[in-house]
């Protein structure tokens, strides 16, 4: 389990991947990558109980995971390949022809770690859903955890999903969502306005966590506190306040690197702002 | 020509019930999912007897998909069923992403599929399902004909690892085939065999395919009848064979032109053995409120239009 001060390093280093992916691959979600970065860092690196060598699809014995934001690949691969899912090499083949790596998480070319194929949004959370039932019946007590984007809320079936897991007791569930107020077109309030998602969720019969999402303590309490939470009837979800483009000061706050790969120039900028702490691939 | 004999109008829909309730006695991995319309789907044998294993979704379809999806992701094998209208068009995308490309082992039950809904009308009338779930990529598509088959289909599907989509109906209908006959994924029936046309035909329109044959014997025709029960993947060595022998062909379905039978086997003739082909499908349209019987012959999906197409078909192949 990484301390503190391991997962900023651990960080600094999947922000250079997400960078260096993108920029390499002329094409990506580097912006809600950098803002959830320190999540799922934490998430793989302290919270989660999962192992990478006995990891199946199925991740039965293990706590699973699923990237309902399915965008926020370059994120998800570093993480997965940083913790030994797969080769950190890899990285280097992220979106080109015939990798493992696809713009967005695939399953049908046995990209270990992941669980479910995604990138249209506002579908992960109902597998999330699926797969902590299925837990359930086969009396595993391990966690499931799921990743969705604020904007990604704009879904309905987001909302389906929530009042389906509150309704049939799914308390095995923990869900986080990236608050951080972006999406492609602008700002999140501005383009379909979600509101203030905490009585939102509370009115969907969730209990509702918040954290900084940038702030390594903030995000393991509310972890903690949320697996506190399981198994009360009731499923959790932690909203997370982030910035879209974390870490790199020309992205930090804005929708413009939604989706936008940095030219050369930019990259060089970019990584003179994040420490290489692992090796970059 | 062989004759079928029917035992007593049964709905196919609850062929698929009595199929889901034998499958979930012999795997526990079985489970089904509804989305408010469990009795209509004769999920309630299953229910009764797995309370553990039902999962109400409520109206909330693509929800039900990815809860679907999930649940075999751990291994279950769910059979996700609502009227084929809101297990197909309504939720497209999800089957798409979570079930075909996601590649898991999940049913898809669709009830209530084609014009013989009946009275319900075209907003629950599908005719555009075949084409849709044959559009992706290592999909099942499984169309059976009647009670029998449907709950053969159904133990067949459950058997099976990988997406299915599992088609049949709401009205009571002829029951013809054999009490379970086993049902091979992929493998056309052979019903009555002839020598001067061949008529593939799909669910219900299998029943009428044989009287067609019926009606064209008592002219001196003989006519071949095949029942096409998976729709993908296409049984083509027996479509191209049979139409060697017979040199003409009718493709019957419920379901518009567009996507469907027709166009599955005309791909495998115009490769295999291009011969005079004519189609008996809802063309390019919506349904209508009726009686399934109205709106057959309405609709030019009966018999005596099937039997006319087998006519116009031979005439072809004089010329």
């Amino acid at each position: 389990m990484a301390s503190i001060d391991e997962l900023k390093r651990i960080s600094s280093q999947v922000r250079r991947d997400i960078i260096r992916m993108v920029s390499g691959a002329k094409s990506g979600h580097p912006g809600g990558s950098m803002s959830s970065a320190d999540f799922l860092v934490a998430l793989y690196f302290n919270v989660m109980d999962h192992d990478p060598a006995s990891w199946t699809r199925d991740s039965r014995g293990q706590d699973a995971f699923i990237l309902s934001a399915g965008h926020l690949s370059p994120l998800y691969y570093s993480v997965l390949a940083r913790c030994g899912y797969f080769p950190v090499s890899e990285l280097g083949t992220f979106r080109k022809i015939g990798t493992r790596l696809q713009g967005h998480p695939s399953v049908d070319r046995n990209l270990p770690g992941v669980v479910q194929t995604s990138g249209s949004l506002g579908q992960g959370l109902s597998a999330a859903v699926g797969v902590a039932i299925g837990k359930k019946m086969d009396n595993d007590p391990h966690l499931v955890y799921v990743l969705v984007g604020d904007g990604e809320c704009e879904e309905g079936q987001i909302w389906e999903a929530a009042m389906f897991a509150a309704h049939h007791r799914v308390d095995n569930l923990i869900a986080v969502t990236d608050w951080n107020r972006q999406q492609i077109d602008g700002n999140v309030d501005d383009v379909a306005g979600v509101g203030d998602l905490r009585p939102k969720w509370e009115a969907f019969g969730w209990i509702v966590l918040e954290c900084d999402g940038h702030d390594f303590s903030s995000i393991l309490k509310a972890c903690s506190d949320a697996k506190a939470a399981c198994g009360q009837g009731r499923p959790v979800m932690i909203l997370m306040k982030t910035v879209m483009g974390e870490g790199v000061d020309f992205m930090a706050g804005t929708n413009e690197w939604h989706g936008k790969a940095p030219n050369p120039e930019q990259c060089a900028v970019a990584l003179s702002q994040l420490e290489e702490t692992l090796g970059d691939y | 020509m062989k004759k079928y004999i029917n035992t007593g109008n049964k709905d196919t829909r609850s062929g698929f019930g009595a199929g889901l309730h034998e499958a979930g006695k012999a795997d526990p991995r079985i489970m089904a999912l509804s989305a408010d319309l469990a009795s209509s789907v004769k999920m309630d044998a299953f229910f009764k007897e797995f309370p553990d294993r039902f999962i109400q979704c409520g109206i909330a379809e693509a929800n039900m998909i990815g809860v679907a999806a999930g649940l075999a992701i751990s291994g279950k094998i769910p059979f996700a069923g609502s009227f084929a209208e809101f297990v197909t068009g309504r939720v497209y995308d999800q089957i798409r992403q979570e079930v075909a490309y996601g590649q898991v082992n999940v049913k898809i039950a669709a009830s209530h599929s084609g014009l013989t809904l009946g009275e319900d009308g075209a907003t629950h009338q599908t005719m555009e399902d075949i084409a849709l779930m044959r559009a992706l990529p290592g999909m099942v598509v499984i169309n059976p004909c009647d009670y029998n088959q449907t709950k053969a289909a159904t133990l067949a599907a459950a058997k099976y690892v990988g997406p299915v989509y599992l088609r049949f109906g709401r009205p009571a209908m002829p029951n013809f085939t054999p009490v379970d006959q086993e049902f091979i994924i992929g493998k056309a029936v052979m019903m009555t065999e002839g020598t001067d046309v061949t008529i593939f035909a799909t669910g219900h329109l299998v029943w009428e395919a044989l009287q067609a044959a019926g009606q064209l014997e008592a002219e001196g025709i003989f006519a071949e009848v095949i029942d096409i029960a998976t729709i993908k993947p296409l049984d083509a060595g027996a479509v191209v064979a049979s139409v060697r022998k017979t040199g003409a062909a009718v493709c019957a379905e419920e379901h518009n032109a567009v996507g469907g039978l027709g166009e599955a086997i005309a791909y495998a003739l115009s490769g295999g053995c291009p011969v005079p082909l004519e189609f008996v499908n809802g063309g390019d349209r919506f349904g209508q409120s009726g009686t399934p019987a109205e709106l057959l012959k309405a609709y030019g999906l009966d018999a005596e239009h099937i039997a006319a197409a087998a006519r116009r078909a031979i005439a072809r192949k004089r010329i």
